[in-house]
């Protein structure tokens, strides 16, 4: 199903917490609403759930497939929702954790004890933690409390699947583990997904679509590799991967003045010292290497202007130089980025001698 | 003011013994001082009620409770803990859901309207109902000669004096315990379907059942320990309008130590047996803390 | 559509239901039973006529009631300060048989009826009782005495010292002082310096709830402390024996004093818990 948000602010007082923003998600995808805390993600995520009402004296309003569900309770709008700290009821084994929303629909509505159990089997088995009915949540490991609460809101078969920092409350090997678990678990039952999160490589990883988010607004709305590769605006290059920042020269681009060029640590190319000047390429003097992993980072300085900034070298290309700290190098980019009011202008010219 | 007492309780286990203390003599010294303190102050006392109780045997500490004037008096004592501790219940069940799952202005206002009684002398207590209530002097003297009520010097004074020496008891327990839940288990129930009672009776309620229920036994004791409040608004007619703690003072002032120790006994062991059941919640709750 | 018509009206603004009824509930019965009641003193006194009003709080016995209860209370608590501090610190730091049974009794004035408390500590220190009999002997008359007030005041405020400096004692953190005596300081100088301070707002609080709770107490003293006008007489017992001779604006007179000195003592209250707070 289909969420649209419209013109959405929220204020806590004299907080603003989100300022008119409007998102759309199309049916059946996964979407990660992605910024630092306090961006307003959880807010926009709580007011689709509707355990946030929008400010009133805006125009803003949900939409669930053109319905517009703005002022649903929580639990007419079906959503399922995950809470970031879980919320399990304490006191309920698993078993009733789950079958709490069946339980609690009208007698009309309501499955057979039978047919509860069963759908309750079922959602254990899809969550993988078959044979743990019967234990409490304090029983449980991190994981497994996460996959209880997965269960405990997908037992009322929502249209909309909502997690609040999903994986924030565990170690980064479950994390990792749970984050492959839930996009194959997304991909088999197709049912609209947004979560939220604070961690850009999760965001990247994990979903369809990122939304990016800063300061109440949306910064910029698109594919990982879309955000990624073009990001719209400063924040967005800084907060998606690492990025080093220049002054941008005054002798260039009349609008660039007084700028900040943005260049990718993987867009850094190193050359020995005096190895083919070119008009982009600077003098840096080599200040660190940490060489473990795949791709070398080494810490340069500007010779000149006294910036930093790092380069993302693979191993074998280092062998090559075979370069140690206090060398002196030539480094060239391959893309240069400069954010003015209107856009981007994407450029390998810009660098100021 | 009790209510700092319970609301400082400390629901975590004590932490490690430190390594850096004092030297064996100084501990030593400084533990006899306190325990010598404590059973001066606190366990003597206690030891005393049912000494003087059973000082002329079983028989003379049995025969108390066949007086037909103390069984009165337990009566009455029942008949206002069955009135009050209801009411302070509801209220308290009400003021803690409305203060802790909710922000709105003059929430602190509240909380220190809430603690007033606390800080009341117990004399006081008595008097502003009798300012209010007496046939004589009360504000509502007219209405209430008009339709031959009896308040004060009757059982509804006595409950409303105990209704508002216990007023903030069951709230002041459910207030720091709703709190620490905080209210995502409530919106969780929120998102699955549930409306607003099943929600505090399925999810609310198992929660806070042991502060709820502590809440509750002290709030009784309380209320059919009180002396001052209800002294002021009974005029402790034997027989009819004197509760247990009025009529210990009665047969005290009459020289009938033993029965006054007697009656006394019971009310100790209410308290005790309070005591007992706030250590036993708080060793539970250290316990599943632990998990 | 249907949809449309419903949502016309926008529910209430808060996500969790019953804000209404439990607001309701808790304004009304602390209005009908806090507010109205107690505000009755005030007006009534303020009825009353200022001369009259001046005499009735200004009266022999009255002031010398006042000098008992006010004088009393404070040596009671600045007994328990001390007593508690100590107490409280042995009961989070030491471990010895019978610690736990000791820390379950340090609320027994609170739960004990204070008539029983009354009638038990004047059996323990009457001339001929446990008690009494020593301190008779050294010339001390502990029953139907000031001494007596004083230790049903000490008896009853004991508690809050202790459950105000027990949880900071808990929460102290062992590596400040372990960082202090790694640096050389002695245990007397970590004392003084590190814990003291850190405990002293507790303890403030802890001795304004004693005092607090000592100027209102009726039951547990009037026992023990024989009623002598001038001498023993405590505040609330003079508002009793107003009431008794049916003199009640005289009695409207004091309580309005006693809930002056009770407020002004909450509001003092109020402001140590928030250092305490502010300074854990």
């Amino acid at each position: 199903m289909s969420i649209q948000a419209t013109h959405i602010s929220k204020t806590f007082g004299d907080y603003r917490a989100l300022e008119n923003v409007s998102l759309t998600v199309p049916d059946g995808r996964l979407v990660s609403l992605l910024g630092p805390s306090g961006s307003g993600k959880t807010t926009l995520l709580r007011i689709l759930a509707g355990l946030e009402y929008p400010d009133p004296d805006a125009l803003g309003r949900v939409l669930f497939h053109g319905e517009d569900v703005t002022d649903l309770a929580p639990g007419k709008r079906g959503v399922g929702f995950v809470f970031q700290h879980y919320a399990l009821f304490r006191h309920m084994t698993v078993e009733k954790n789950i079958s709490f929303g069946l339980r609690a629909m009208p007698l009309s509505k309501r499955p057979s004890t039978d047919e509860i159990r069963k759908r309750v089997n079922h959602l254990l088995e899809l969550v993988q933690l078959n044979g743990l009915n019967k234990r409490y949540p304090s029983e449980l490991s991190g994981g497994q409390r996460q996959r209880v609460a997965l269960a405990r809101a997908l037992a009322v078969e929502p249209r909309v699947l909502l997690l609040d920092e999903p994986f924030g409350a565990l170690d980064a090997k479950v994390r990792k583990d749970l984050r492959r678990w839930l996009r194959t678990f997304q991909e088999e039952i197709q049912i609209t997904t947004i979560f939220v999160t604070h961690d850009q490589e999760e965001a990247l990883e994990l979903a369809d679509e990122v939304v990016v988010m800063n300061n109440a607004r949306i910064e910029q709305v698109g594919s990982p590799q879309e955000v990624y590769d073009k990001p719209k605006s400063p924040f967005v290059i800084e907060f998606l991967g690492n990025v080093n920042r220049f002054r941008a020269g005054d002798s260039h681009h009349s609008t660039a003045e007084a700028g900040v060029l943005y260049v990718r640590p993987h867009d850094v190319e190193i050359q020995p010292s005096g190895a083919t000047p070119h008009q982009q390429a600077i003098p840096a003097k080599v200040l660190h290497i940490f060489s473990a992993g795949n791709f070398a980072r080494v810490a340069l300085e500007r010779i000149g202007t006294h910036e930093h900034f790092e380069a993302e070298v693979p191993r074998e290309r280092l062998r090559e130089l075979a370069l140690e700290q206090g060398h002196t190098v030539t480094a060239t980019f391959r893309h240069i980025r400069l954010f003015e009011k209107n856009g981007f202008i994407e450029d390998t010219n810009l660098l100021a001698p | 003011m009790a209510a700092i007492v319970s609301r400082t309780r400390s629901f975590v286990p004590p932490k490690s013994f430190r390594t850096i203390t004092e030297s064996a003599p100084v501990r030593w010294t400084l533990t006899a001082i306190a325990v010598g303190f404590l059973s001066l102050f606190l366990l003597m006392p206690l030891i005393a009620v049912f000494y003087e109780a059973f000082k002329k045997g079983v028989q003379l500490y049995l025969a108390t409770f066949s007086d037909p004037y103390a069984i009165d008096a337990i009566r009455l004592t029942l008949t206002v803990a069955a009135i009050s501790v209801p009411l302070n219940l509801l209220f308290g069940l009400a003021a803690a859901w409305a203060i802790t799952k909710f922000t709105f202005r003059g929430k602190s206002l509240l909380v220190t309207v809430l603690d007033l009684p606390f800080a009341v002398s117990p004399v006081i207590a008595g008097l502003i109902f009798v300012l209010i209530f007496s046939t004589t002097h009360g504000w509502l003297a007219e209405p209430i000669k008009a339709w031959d009520l009896r308040i004060i010097f009757a059982l509804p004074g006595i409950a409303l004096a105990t209704i508002f020496i216990t007023l903030p008891f069951i709230a002041r327990e459910l207030i720091p315990v709703m709190q620490a839940q905080g209210r995502d288990e409530e919106l969780a129930a929120l998102t699955l379907g549930a409306g607003g009672w099943r929600t505090f009776f399925h999810v609310t309620l198992p929660n806070v059942k042991w502060g709820l229920f502590y809440g509750v036994i002290l709030c009784n004791a309380r209320a059919m320990g009180e002396f001052g409040a209800v002294a002021v608004v009974s005029g402790n007619i034997k027989g009819k309008t004197s509760t247990m703690p009025l009529y210990i003072e009665t047969l005290y002032m009459e020289y009938q130590t033993v029965s006054a120790f007697s009656l006394a006994t019971i009310l100790s062991l209410l308290a005790l047996a309070t005591l007992l059941l706030k250590n036993f919640i708080e060793w539970r709750t250290a316990k599943s803390a632990r998990h | 559509m249907e949809t449309r018509k419903k949502t016309k009206r926008r529910p209430s603004r808060r996500i969790l239901p019953g804000f209404g009824l439990t607001m309701g509930i808790t304004v009304t019965y602390l209005t009908l039973l806090v507010l109205i009641p107690l505000s009755a003193v005030f007006i009534r006194s303020s009825g009353m006529g200022w001369d009259a009003f001046w005499t009735a709080i200004t009266g022999r016995q009255v002031v010398a009631s006042y000098k008992v209860t006010f004088g009393i209370s404070f040596l009671a608590a600045a007994t328990n300060a001390v007593f508690g501090f100590l107490v409280a610190w042995v009961l989070t730091r030491y471990r010895f048989p019978g610690r736990r049974i000791l820390d379950a009794l340090v609320d027994l004035p609170f739960a004990l009826p204070t008539a029983v408390a009354g009638i038990a500590l004047t059996a323990l220190y009457a001339r001929n009782g446990w008690l009494g009999q020593f301190f008779y002997s050294l010339g001390i008359e502990t029953a139907y005495s000031q001494v007596g007030i004083y230790i049903a005041l000490t008896f009853i405020g004991l508690p809050f010292v202790v459950r105000t400096l027990q949880p900071v004692m808990e929460d102290l953190d062992a590596e400040v002082e372990e960082a202090a005596a790694s640096l050389g300081a002695g245990r007397a100088k970590v004392f003084t310096q590190i814990i003291v301070p850190a405990l002293l707002p507790a303890m403030l609080t802890g001795f304004a709830l004693a005092f607090a709770r000592a100027i209102g107490e009726y039951g547990s003293v009037i026992f023990i402390s024989g009623n002598i006008p001038l001498r023993t007489e405590i505040t609330p017992l003079v508002i009793v024996k107003f009431l008794e001779n049916y003199q009640y604006p005289q009695a409207t007179a004091v309580a309005a004093v006693m809930l002056t000195a009770s407020f002004a003592l909450l509001f003092v209250i109020n402001l140590l818990q928030r250092w305490a707070e502010k300074n854990s």
